[in-house]
């Protein structure tokens, strides 16, 4: 039986080898020539065509066709049936007598988004980076337990928004399982989703909890590059702890922390699927960020006049602004590689 | 190192298969016909497969594929995908008229078209675009009627008794806060989150929805007086901030879930939930359908319903629309559903011993002829979702403080000039 087993398992392999280099030789066959005619500098990208076709599918077309949709209007989806109008949408968007009240724009909703995505994406990410330090300055202690709690809190990276959104709005509703406990001890029941203020706390908590494991992840890696010698260095000196975090942990951790803050604050600005979930952007609109603003005026509000080029104008701002955040995070981490480099 | 022989035997025996495959394919064809279908409830949906096999067993030459969907794809997706040039040869759509551009006209292939007019009459222009009188498009899956329900145990074990016909909205919302303070109930009232479910009873308060010249004119004194009422029930504890609060802009949302557990007195919806009710609530408590409440102006609930119709126009098509369209199929379905026919001619033998679906049917079917006229034209407007949508988004803005009560008022009206504008370009 294991020799038979073997055999064919032998002759699989053969077979499969015989069909690679069968493969290997037809694309030799049309590179050999290919390389002659336009030289082995330029041959790269022969190799790279096929991720820049994909990367121009996916990106740079629809990017284009963005952009094209926020210079027309009208209902129609097909680009040649709609009319150019210039920067109109634009127009619209900025049309504010006071940009600090959002009543006072022409598309108030559009204002409302921003300032609920700067609301929520400040709070958000300072309590972020805060937990994620504390967790991992935790985790990476000799701890008991320490892998399960290290699994525990990276759980909810794995978890599909929707479910995470789902499952806080269980937990959270007027008539919910944290309501029914609180009821339950004599306590009233608190409106954790429907009241504007708290709607805004309970999202930028849901958010955390949901993505503070990956961060974390981010941090416990930083923790335990810190070279053990400067901590035996200062135990020997006799630096008390909150001195050696202050003075080692955190200075050398800097670099991560930075990481940290540029990635939750691009993630903070696009957020919408686990909010929308959770709160429907309400009250009102209380929790309705800029991602949500751009998916009713463009897809969602049935019956409504689908408004695609407002959406593509102002998803075209929203992209402005992930890209300065992305920049700011290439030249930390260029600035990071060249001081790596350096040393 | 290969074995040629049985490699070109194998390939050669894949071949035959394949050609031979094709040949009965083509010999046997189906013809498929795709139907993007929501239904109120499990029954809904078990009813119109039933019909489904049913034609399948007369039409062995048509593949009716059903696609059962949530409601929601039907608001947000289907309009994406027709505006595409996808979307399935029929549908069942409730904005009837938004979705008209994309109808197709089943005329010529429909086996009796004056049926279709006798029968269906007054819907069928629902489904057209203005300046088009002839069009047959679809027809009434479901007709239904907007109006309140209360928990009339609850009213019995309050002592507070149930208000007649001729009562009013205000009068309503006492007794119905009476009922709560008395019992501890949560919620007094409450309404499904729809501009559509506030049309009525705005109309009742004088409310036109038009201006003189017939086109859509939003905010007006009744519009007003219905408006504030909400936004002052919302205020004073008689509807819970909870309900409306939860969601955002002009998403739909219906409070059963309180109403199922009895933590509500009275609920504004619509004769669709019988089957709901029926089937959810039983006869946990009696949950009593109750006539319109009046205002100054009238004593009216809106009428609406869905609609099968059709995104293609073909024979095929055309036969499953016959078929489902037909008295004997749609008697069936609307028995089993326990809804309201959308047909002229149609005696219905409704399959349940239930007295209070029994009284509910009544109550909404008799509410029929009290339709105001401005709630039929509204229904049939082809922008009437801009003026529900305005209405719902500014006035749960309000509701949440973000905004006054007037100021709603004005953004209700920029925003369906501003829709009208983007839409028709002027």
């Amino acid at each position: 039986m294991f020799i038979t087993n073997y055999k064919f398992k032998n002759q699989f392999i053969k077979i499969i080898s015989n069909l690679f280099a069968l493969i290997m030789n037809a694309i030799d066959l049309l590179m050999r020539p290919l390389q002659k005619i336009i030289g082995v500098r330029r041959m790269p990208y022969i190799f790279l065509l096929p991720n820049l076709i994909f990367f121009g599918l996916f990106v740079i077309i629809p990017l284009v066709v963005n952009i094209f949709f926020s210079l027309t209007g009208g209902t129609e989806l097909y680009i040649s049936n709609r009319d150019f109008s210039g920067l109109r949408h634009y127009q619209t968007l900025f049309d504010c007598q006071d940009y600090f009240n959002p009543n006072s724009c022409n598309e108030d909703y559009f204002w409302r988004g921003i300032y609920n995505t700067i609301t929520f994406v400040f709070f958000q990410v300072i309590l972020m980076i805060f937990f994620s330090l504390l967790t991992g300055v935790i985790l990476n202690k000799n701890i008991i337990g320490r892998g399960f709690f290290r699994s525990v809190f990276f759980f909810p990276v794995l978890l599909s928004p929707v479910v995470v959104g789902l499952i806080w709005k269980w937990i959270l509703l007027k008539n919910g399982i944290l309501n029914a406990i609180i009821e339950s001890n004599g306590g009233t029941a608190i409106s954790f989703l429907t009241a504007p203020g708290l709607a805004m706390s309970s999202s930028i908590f849901v958010s955390i909890w949901a993505h503070m494991g990956f961060y974390t992840l981010i941090i416990l890696a930083g923790l335990q590059a810190i070279p053990p010698n400067l901590y035996e260095a200062a135990e020997m000196d006799g630096t008390s702890k909150e001195r050696t975090f202050w003075r080692i942990t955190l200075p050398l951790l800097l670099p991560n922390l930075v990481v940290v803050f540029v990635l939750a604050s691009i993630k903070g600005v696009q957020t919408f699927d686990e909010i929308y979930v959770l709160t429907g952007g309400g009250p009102g609109t209380a929790t309705s960020l800029i991602v949500q603003y751009i998916y009713t005026t463009g897809f969602a509000a049935a019956g409504q006049v689908q408004n695609f080029g407002l959406a593509a104008a102002a998803s075209m701002v929203l992209g402005l602004v992930l890209l300065v955040l992305t920049l700011i995070q290439l030249y930390i981490g260029r600035d990071k590689e060249s001081k790596t480099q350096d040393i | 190192m290969f074995n040629l022989k049985l490699i070109i035997k194998a390939t050669t025996v894949v071949f035959l298969s394949i050609t031979v495959s094709l040949i009965s394919s083509v010999s046997f064809a189906k013809t498929d016909v795709r139907i993007m279908w929501y239904g109120d409830g499990e029954t809904e949906g078990v009813a119109f497969k039933n019909q489904i096999a049913k034609f399948h067993a007369s039409n062995p030459n048509i593949n009716v594929i059903v696609d059962e969907v949530p409601y929601k794809a039907i608001q947000d997706t289907l309009p994406v995908q027709l505006a595409a040039g996808e979307g399935p040869d029929i549908a069942r759509v409730t904005d009837l008229g938004g979705l008209a551009k994309y109808y197709k006209d089943l005329t010529p292939f429909l086996k009796d078209p004056s049926y279709w007019e006798s029968s269906y009459g007054p819907f069928l222009k629902w489904y057209r675009l203005p300046g088009d009188k002839t069009s047959i498009n679809g027809f009434q899956s479901t007709m239904t009627v907007t109006g309140p329900y209360v928990n009339k145990t609850l009213f019995e074990q309050a002592g507070v008794n149930l208000l007649g016909a001729g009562a009013t909205w205000d009068e309503w919302a006492i007794a119905a806060n009476k009922v709560a303070s008395k019992l501890n109930i949560a919620i007094p009232m409450g309404w499904d989150r729809s501009g559509h479910r506030v049309a009525g009873p705005a109309i009742s308060m004088g409310a036109k929805y038009f201006g003189a010249d017939g086109k859509p004119k939003l905010v007006d004194s009744g519009l007003k007086t219905m408006t504030r009422m909400l936004y002052d029930w919302h205020q004073n504890g008689t509807m819970s901030k909870d309900l409306w609060g939860s969601v955002s802009g002009t998403t739909y949302h219906a409070p059963n879930e309180w109403w199922n557990n009895a933590g509500m007195v009275m609920m504004m919806s619509g004769s669709w939930q019988i089957n709901r009710f029926s089937k959810e609530v039983g006869d946990d408590f009696d949950w009593w359908a109750v006539p319109a409440p009046c205002g100054p102006s009238a004593c009216t609930g809106m009428p609406g319903g869905n609609a099968l119709v059709a995104f293609n126009a073909n024979e095929s098509v055309g036969k499953v629309m016959d078929f489902l369209a037909s008295k004997e199929s749609l008697r069936e379905f609307i028995g089993d559903v326990l809804a309201i026919p959308g047909h002229l001619d149609l005696q219905v033998d409704y399959k349940t011993d239930n007295p209070l679906a029994k009284h509910a049917l009544e109550t909404f079917a008799g509410a029929v002829p009290t339709i105001d006229s401005i709630a039929f034209d509204l229904q049939a407007h082809v922008d009437n979702r801009i003026l529900f949508n305005a209405t719902i988004s500014r006035l749960g803005q309000a509701i949440a403080g973000e905004m006054s009560l007037e100021e709603a008022w004005v953004r209700m009206d920029k925003d369906v000039t501003k829709q009208l504008k983007e839409k028709y370009g002027n």
